[in-house]
């Protein structure tokens, strides 16, 4: 029985029940992601990181969105008062959305009926989850927009640029995955990983999707739209009190989504590690939550750490990164996929599958001693120009070190 | 090498004698420098803190941590301040206020003719320099290394004299009282003073 027949079959209070659980296990989430991520980044920079409130500080996250709901709630003068209330919500609903067609456990019993931890099956499932994200977009560019106000609108169009230019890179990093699996349904990638993980098969695939996941939720290194020194905020600059908890909330609930999805499409999703299989009929099926669960928090660590070490890109090297390397590297690598796979099913011999790829590693390492020598050709041509200015030159600020005096002529007067 | 001690000025230098150097443009790291990078904060997660739990914990300042101010007494008790505004005068942040008065036989607080009658300082604008220190005649006031000074209202923040005197120590009588007999002030300056007599105690 596939999870798509299974899910079928629940009743309306077996789904309720599952879509109450998979809403407060984002929420319960988010708030322990929250103090996790700050505990963390806390330690990599040499300090304990919140540790006050409850034992090692565990309900801080909950203080801080008592004290944000306690908050005064402003509305600026030169808002578009609807669209200024609408946009949160927008962010904050689309958010949890995805959430429905990601499988987190396999064939459970929930209240002596057996069923399996996935609100829904979708034919299209992984494009649900894409169109979903898109339709945040519109929660942070009206934010941006309605706040009447100079930098929300600068930060509302660099968030919403980036995600935009991002979601074509993850996009087409899935692309792969589909030719591989055969499909689009979340369950049926999961079941066609049951031996190999697409995080190895297709590996150029995940590392696309891992940066592009990054991008796609605005977070550090590529958090350039809520540059807090530069855009102050970035779009959520004029939101205060619940409304600003609700960006806040869809930003970290964002980051669980992809990081799900990434388990979901190549990591196995709920299944168990390789040659760890016995542990997915523990606890009646419900270990392979505890798995699932697990690969989602390894992202999310990833997440932390690259917040921890990266500083942040600058706008134009970020496009540059995601339209000029992202999206070529992606559409090439389909097109190799799409030839192995066809290869393969067409039942070429193993020689010439084996003879493609081999050709194609060739070719990748010829254009990558191609690309260093023009490098070196190009620093070799500034490094003449460099040599002698033929243009007047400021002056440079005092340096003593840097200069020549020269004994003679100098000296004497300034004694 | 003594010509060379005062800087140039910009109009000084010609272009001609500034030494062009070829910025190093470095080896590329590599895959593996990356990860080095990514090593060093992974690796501090589980290495020991540098912060202090502070309000728990209050590690010592520098030992000439510039903290609030103190208004010094003689060895027996009479204050050092002499009212001479000196220390107001220096303070750039005009934190101090300072109103002297005389001493009178019934009322000798310090020795000599005069005693700081009012002292103020506000703590909303003293910005811990140290001019009004290096200003005192006397050695009245100098600083102490407390720092702990945050209060809810601008009155608070302004310390009267009483919150800046130095508690009364072992051998110290509480002023106003008569000088150390067959002393001047000089014999206090030149620290002939060691404790409080017991004539001086006229209560």
């Amino acid at each position: 029985m596939t999870t798509a027949e299974l899910i079928a079959a629940d009743s309306g209070a077996t789904i309720v029940i599952k879509a109450l659980l998979v809403f407060v296990f984002c929420v319960l989430l988010t708030l322990m992601s929250v103090w996790g991520e700050r505990r963390l980044v806390g330690r990599m920079q040499e300090r304990p990181g919140p540790n006050r409130v409850g034992p090692f500080g565990l309900i801080q996250a909950l203080a801080d969105g008592v004290k944000l709901a306690l908050k005064e709630d402003l509305i600026p003068a030169a808002a578009d008062k609807v669209v200024f209330v609408l946009a949160p919500i927008i962010s904050a609903t689309t958010c949890f959305l995805s959430f429905a067609v990601i499988p987190i456990t396999g064939e459970v019993s929930l209240f002596g009926k057996t069923t399996a931890m996935q609100l829904t099956d979708l034919p299209v499932g992984v494009l649900y989850v894409l169109a979903i994200a898109s339709v945040g977009v519109y929660g942070i560019v009206l934010a941006g927009w309605s706040s009447g106000s100079t930098y929300p609108l600068l930060g509302g169009l660099r968030s919403s640029a980036q995600v935009i230019s991002y979601e074509v890179a993850m996009g087409l990093s899935l692309v792969a995955v589909f030719i591989y699996a055969g499909s689009m349904s979340t369950s049926d990638i999961v079941a066609a990983q049951s031996t190999w993980w697409y995080g190895v098969v297709l590996f150029p695939s995940f590392a696309i999707y891992a940066i592009s996941m990054v991008g796609e939720t605005n977070r550090a290194p590529f958090d350039l739209a809520e540059a807090e020194g530069e855009l102050v905020g970035g779009f959520h600059t004029e939101y205060s009190s619940l409304k600003f908890a609700l960006f806040f909330l869809a930003e970290y609930v964002n980051i669980i989504a992809v990081s799900a999805l990434a388990t979901t499409l190549f990591l196995g999703g709920y299944h168990a590690p390789p040659g760890l299989g016995f542990t997915e009929s523990w606890l009646g099926g419900w270990f392979t939550g505890i798995w699932f669960f697990a690969k989602v928090l390894t992202f999310f660590f990833v997440f932390v750490w690259l917040r921890g070490t990266l500083p942040r890109l600058r706008y134009d090297q970020f496009m540059q990164f995601g339209w000029k390397i992202l999206i070529p590297v992606s559409i090439l690598w389909i097109l190799v996929v799409a030839t192995l796979r066809t290869l393969s099913l067409e039942g070429a011999p193993r020689i010439v599958v084996v003879g493609f790829a081999s050709f194609v590693v060739l070719l990748v390492m010829a254009a990558n001693i191609g690309f260093e020598n023009a490098k070196k050709k190009k620093l070799a041509s500034i490094e003449v120009e460099a040599s002698e200015p033929s243009f007047a030159v400021p002056t440079v600020p005092m340096n003593v070190s840097n200069i020549n005096v020269s004994q003679g002529s100098k000296g004497g007067d300034h004694v | 090498m003594s010509e060379q001690l005062e800087p140039l000025k910009k109009s000084e230098i010609s272009v001609n004698d500034i030494a062009y150097t070829q910025m190093e443009t470095g080896e590329s790291v590599g895959l593996l420098g990356h990860l080095k990078g990514f090593w060093v904060p992974f690796s501090k997660i589980f290495k020991k803190t540098l912060t202090v739990e502070y309000p728990e914990v209050k590690a010592p300042t520098a030992e000439r941590f510039h903290g609030r101010h103190q208004l010094n007494r003689h060895p027996d008790g009479l204050e050092k301040c002499i009212g001479c505004e000196l220390c107001a005068w220096a303070c750039p942040a005009d934190a101090i206020y300072v109103e002297g008065a005389n001493n009178t036989p019934e009322n000798q607080m310090s020795p000599g003719e005069r005693y700081g009658k009012v002292y103020q300082i506000n703590y909303l604008r003293c910005v811990f320099c140290g001019l009004c220190i290096e200003a005192c005649p006397t050695r009245a006031l100098t600083m102490t290394n407390e720092y702990e000074l945050a209060d809810e209202s601008r009155e608070k923040l302004i310390f009267e004299k009483e919150d800046l005197l130095a508690p009364l120590r072992q051998g110290m009588l509480m002023p106003p009282h008569p000088m150390y007999p067959d002393m001047d002030d000089s014999n206090y300056y030149k620290g002939d003073v060691k404790q409080s007599h017991p004539s001086q105690d006229v209560k």
